[in-house]
């Protein structure tokens, strides 16, 4: 019981926070693209809305608040909409069950192995553990002062990416492509 | 044990990963393209953990900037899907092989 209350009280809350949703996370992401229990594209969806705001709870541990606020708005708000709304139009059918390629499988292991391996490598290259504690806070006034000052120049240029990106989808979607 | 870079790295990477076995595994054009979102996000993570642990703010900078272009391609992306399932009447990315020689 008194460890009970320590864990909870004490400074190793962010720590069991962090493995929850570490958890929640990868499991949610391997039911996006794997899910043995339905085929249904709504479904990868919404486990991806899952990981997405797992993911929002990890950026709060690390004290970005700012971006943990974004990730849902952008992603969980207008990202996952987007995608079913394409789903629903679509009208997909239960995807039956294809087989899996044998050339897609040795890829997909060979190239993950080859990721996990440059991980494990660089990770002993590194010591990471030798550094002061951190005092960065992701808050939304300093993420914005920098933002208004430093970075004026890409903020506005990535205004001008979202214009051309909504006339492009708009002449995409245009009945009569010539 | 105590959480530091190390462990988000880790789970960065992981996700990186199972993103990468969603895209060329699955055939199903919108289920690659959560996929890529997997992949996006797994970056993300893994420049906000620097981003912290190096006391700077430039990478949550960067993050904002990639949330805000993965926002435009994924408008860009799913409008190419919708105009090429009406041409085609297919998502699957076997079906699509007129490229092939």
């Amino acid at each position: 019981m008194e460890a009970l209350a320590n864990l909870i009280g004490g400074t190793a809350l962010p720590d069991v926070l962090f493995y929850v949703f570490a958890a929640l996370t990868l499991l949610c992401g391997a039911l996006v693209i794997a899910n043995p229990f339905s085929r249904n594209p709504v479904t990868s969806a919404m486990f991806l809305v899952l990981t997405i705001i797992s993911m929002a709870g990890l950026f709060v541990l690390l004290h970005a608040f700012f971006l943990a606020a974004v990730q849902i708005l952008v992603y969980a708000g207008a990202v996952i909409v987007l995608f079913l709304f394409v789903i629903m139009l679509l009208d997909l059918k239960e995807e039956q069950r294809r087989k899996i390629k044998m050339f897609g499988l040795v890829a997909g292991v060979v190239s993950v192995g080859a990721i996990v391996a440059i991980f494990l490598k660089s990770l002993h290259a590194t010591n990471l553990n030798a550094r002061p504690a951190p005092a960065t806070e992701g808050d939304t006034a300093s993420l914005g002062k920098l933002l208004f000052t430093q970075y004026v120049l890409p903020f506005e240029i990535v205004s001008v990416l979202l214009l051309v990106a909504m006339i492009g989808v708009i002449l995409l979607s245009k009945k009569d492509l010539k | 044990m105590h959480v530091g870079l190390e462990q988000y790295l880790t789970v960065s990477f992981l996700l990186f990963a199972l993103g990468l076995l969603g895209v060329i595994m699955r055939r199903n054009l919108l289920i690659i393209y959560m996929s890529l979102e997997l992949m996006l996000n797994a970056a993300n993570l893994a420049l906000v953990a620097f981003s912290r642990f190096n006391d700077n703010l430039n990478g949550q900078i960067l993050v904002f900037f990639i949330i805000t272009v993965a926002a435009a391609e994924v408008s860009v992306g799913l409008a190419l899907i919708v105009a090429l399932y009406r041409k085609r009447q297919t998502a699957h990315v076997e079906d699509l092989t007129s490229m092939k020689l």
